[in-house]
């Protein structure tokens, strides 16, 4: 009978984790990947499922990575149901990012500025041609190396700061919130803006950020400073009373500049967008920049009229793990709720077939 | 399961959710926020209906999950296994043996007890999405019991079509106060939230809200005097059981029109068939 067709949930769900573990390890004549290979060949990889995932780990990460079969997306997931399993032991102590390991920093807004621009491994500069010595696994040419600069690197926003053409940053007060544990709700503080923004989706943000650069909520931005590099953490024990350091993160951060022309109460001056992402991911940061300024639009008296503008919108939406959730839930089975529709169709084409008659 | 609290949640967390439960318990229909966890599973799954029923559940407790009526769809079958290995629960498919019944789309036909409890998995807690994107703006609405644009669309849909054309997720007020998504259940379930013996539970985890329906409260679903609200379903007999009084699904034989239509609730056919 057809119907015994529904039937069988239970082995068809185990056959098909049998077939997907097999699928995952591909043809068995080809040597099984290494997480640690994962960890050190595809480190932009692990910085986006770290970041998404609000979790840095590289090497679960990388386990991650293997298990979904490079999806990121699934990666960002098996990371986030398993970060939120484990207990909170402790709180850090804000990460300084002027005293930042640069790898990387630069300055749009300035040709040069105090502490240098330093170019770092980025692709910025590369031209994109399909390199096919790297099919062949050469190993590279060694990179120049040299002193490091021991000479402090300022933050470019500081220096415009001390004229007051910038504004300062928003006073230091509570605790900032933390989504992962409390419910959004708006209206939402900055804090919870930026959390959201820094563990949403890359793609999303790209977007949203693009889209004001599109006339869509514009802001007129200019990158003031990109650095990426690594911070120390610290925590302070209560038991030890001063600070000890537990390890090393590497973190991009965005300043954008944007332009404001003023209000009643405020003189003009220029804006701050802000984007602070773990890992190597400045597309990631200088979109969240862009969309943080745009947030920033009510409280700051321009016209809401873009989506990016908008809180509920962007924070709503911007969140990977619940928006590919609730999309793929819909090859769930629905037929209760279609069951319903086709009956109502069927009494309201009823309905409309008797009216037709007795006219 | 080595590693994992019993029935996943860590003790922390089960208490904040319980704390919401008593809330929403204490304010029937009204949606309360609660810190939504990540759960092993997607959201649009069924993680707010897991949570919920990872905070209620004991050692003792029989759990039963279904979705679209049946116990063995993927996705129950795939949740009563979640629960099978982090709780070590009793698990069983007759309504009459749960103490706790997940529930995804419907609820059972047989009549649910005093001492039960059914949880619901819920996509959209906000009954007014449709019609008002902005939660700020439902949340303004819920508190001044602001309905009126629920009513138009009630209205309007009498107007265009003749009558109300709201199939599934047909929205109820609770306790003469609070407008409340049922879940897409379809409509002909409705009338069984009406006074039900058994505590109601209501989980959406992506959304981040619980609400509930304490025992014997009035459900009463929107309609107006001269268009009352009529259940929608099949006119047709089970085609397994021969059930007039159950919810049916509509199956496809062949590709020349054939179909048959079944008792949606797998276990109400089964017993029936059982008792034949």
């Amino acid at each position: 009978m057809a119907y015994v067709a529904v039937k069988g949930g239970e082995r068809a769900i185990r056959n098909a984790h049998a077939w997907l573990a097999e699928e995952r390890r591909g043809d068995s004549s080809v040597p099984d990947l290494g997480l640690a290979q994962i960890r050190e060949q595809l480190g932009r990889a692990i910085d986006r499922v770290m970041a998404e995932g609000s979790c840095y780990d590289p090497d679960l990460a990388a386990l991650a990575i293997k298990q979904a079969q490079g999806d990121l997306i699934e990666a960002v997931f098996l990371l986030r149901a398993y970060r939120t399993t484990l207990p909170r032991f402790a709180h850090s102590a804000p990460i300084d990012t002027a005293k930042i390991a640069a790898a990387r920093r630069i300055s749009a807004i300035f040709k040069d500025v105090p502490g240098g621009q330093i170019l770092g491994p980025t692709y910025d500069y590369t031209h994109r041609l399909l390199d096919f010595e790297l099919a062949e696994s050469q190993p590279p040419p060694d990179a120049p190396l040299a002193a490091p600069d021991p000479s402090p690197m300022p933050r470019v926003h500081d220096i415009l700061g001390r004229e007051g053409l910038l504004e300062a940053d928003g006073p230091i007060d509570a605790e900032p919130a933390d989504l992962t544990r409390e419910p959004l709700s708006f209206p939402a503080g900055r804090d919870v803006r930026l959390q959201a923004l820094a563990r949403g989706d890359e793609g999303f943000l790209l977007s949203m950020g693009y889209s004001t650069q599109r006339g869509y909520g514009g802001s007129h931005p200019f990158a003031g400073e990109i650095r990426v590099g690594e911070v120390s953490v610290e925590i302070t024990p209560p038991e030890l009373g001063f600070a000890i350091d537990i390890g090393d993160l590497t973190v991009t951060e965005c300043q954008m500049v944007n332009q404001f022309k003023g209000s009643k109460t405020q003189p003009p001056q220029f804006t701050r967008g802000y984007g602070l992402v773990f890992g190597f991911s400045e597309r990631k940061a200088m979109s969240m920049a862009l969309v943080d300024r745009a947030l920033r639009a009510a409280e700051l008296g321009e016209d809401v009229t873009a989506p990016a503008q908008s809180p509920e919108f962007v924070l709503y939406h911007s969140d990977n793990v619940e928006a590919t959730g609730f999309v793929e839930h819909l090859k769930l089975p629905h037929y209760v709720d279609f069951q319903s529709e086709l009956q109502n169709v069927r009494r309201l084409r009823e309905a409309v077939d008797q009216r037709e008659a007795a006219e | 399961m080595q590693g994992y609290n019993f029935a996943y949640l860590d003790e922390q967390t089960k208490r904040m959710i319980r704390r919401a439960l008593l809330k929403a318990v204490a304010i029937p229909g009204h949606q309360v926020p609660f810190g939504s966890r990540e759960m092993p599973l997607p959201y649009g799954w069924g993680t707010g209906g897991i949570q919920v029923t990872a905070a209620v559940l004991g050692r003792n407790d029989t759990l039963k999950v279904i979705d679209q009526g049946a116990d063995d769809t993927t996705n129950a079958v795939s949740i009563r296994h979640f629960f099978g290995r982090t709780a070590g629960v009793r698990t069983t498919t007759h309504t009459a043996e749960a103490t706790v019944i997940q529930t995804r789309h419907r609820i059972p036909e047989e009549k649910l007890r005093e001492d039960q409890i059914i949880v619901y998995q819920v996509p959209q807690p906000e009954p007014l999405w449709k019609l008002e994107p902005s939660r700020v703006e439902t949340k303004r609405m819920h508190a001044l019991a602001d309905y009126g644009l629920m009513h138009v669309k009630l209205y309007e849909d009498v107007a265009r079509l003749g009558q109300i054309s709201i199939s599934y997720d047909y929205p109820v007020m609770v306790n003469n106060r609070y407008l409340m998504s049922p879940s897409p259940i379809p409509a002909y379930d409705n009338p069984k939230m009406n006074r039900m013996p058994a505590l109601q539970l209501f989980g959406a985890g992506r959304e981040k809200r619980i609400y509930a329906i304490p025992p014997w409260t009035e459900v009463r679903s929107l309609d107006f005097d001269d268009h009352p609200f009529r259940p929608i379903n099949a006119t047709q007999a089970c085609g397994l059981c021969g059930a007039t009084d159950s919810y049916k699904d509509e199956v496809i034989t062949d590709d020349r029109g054939g179909r048959m239509f079944v008792c949606s609730d797998t276990d109400h056919c089964e017993q029936r068939r059982d008792a034949a």
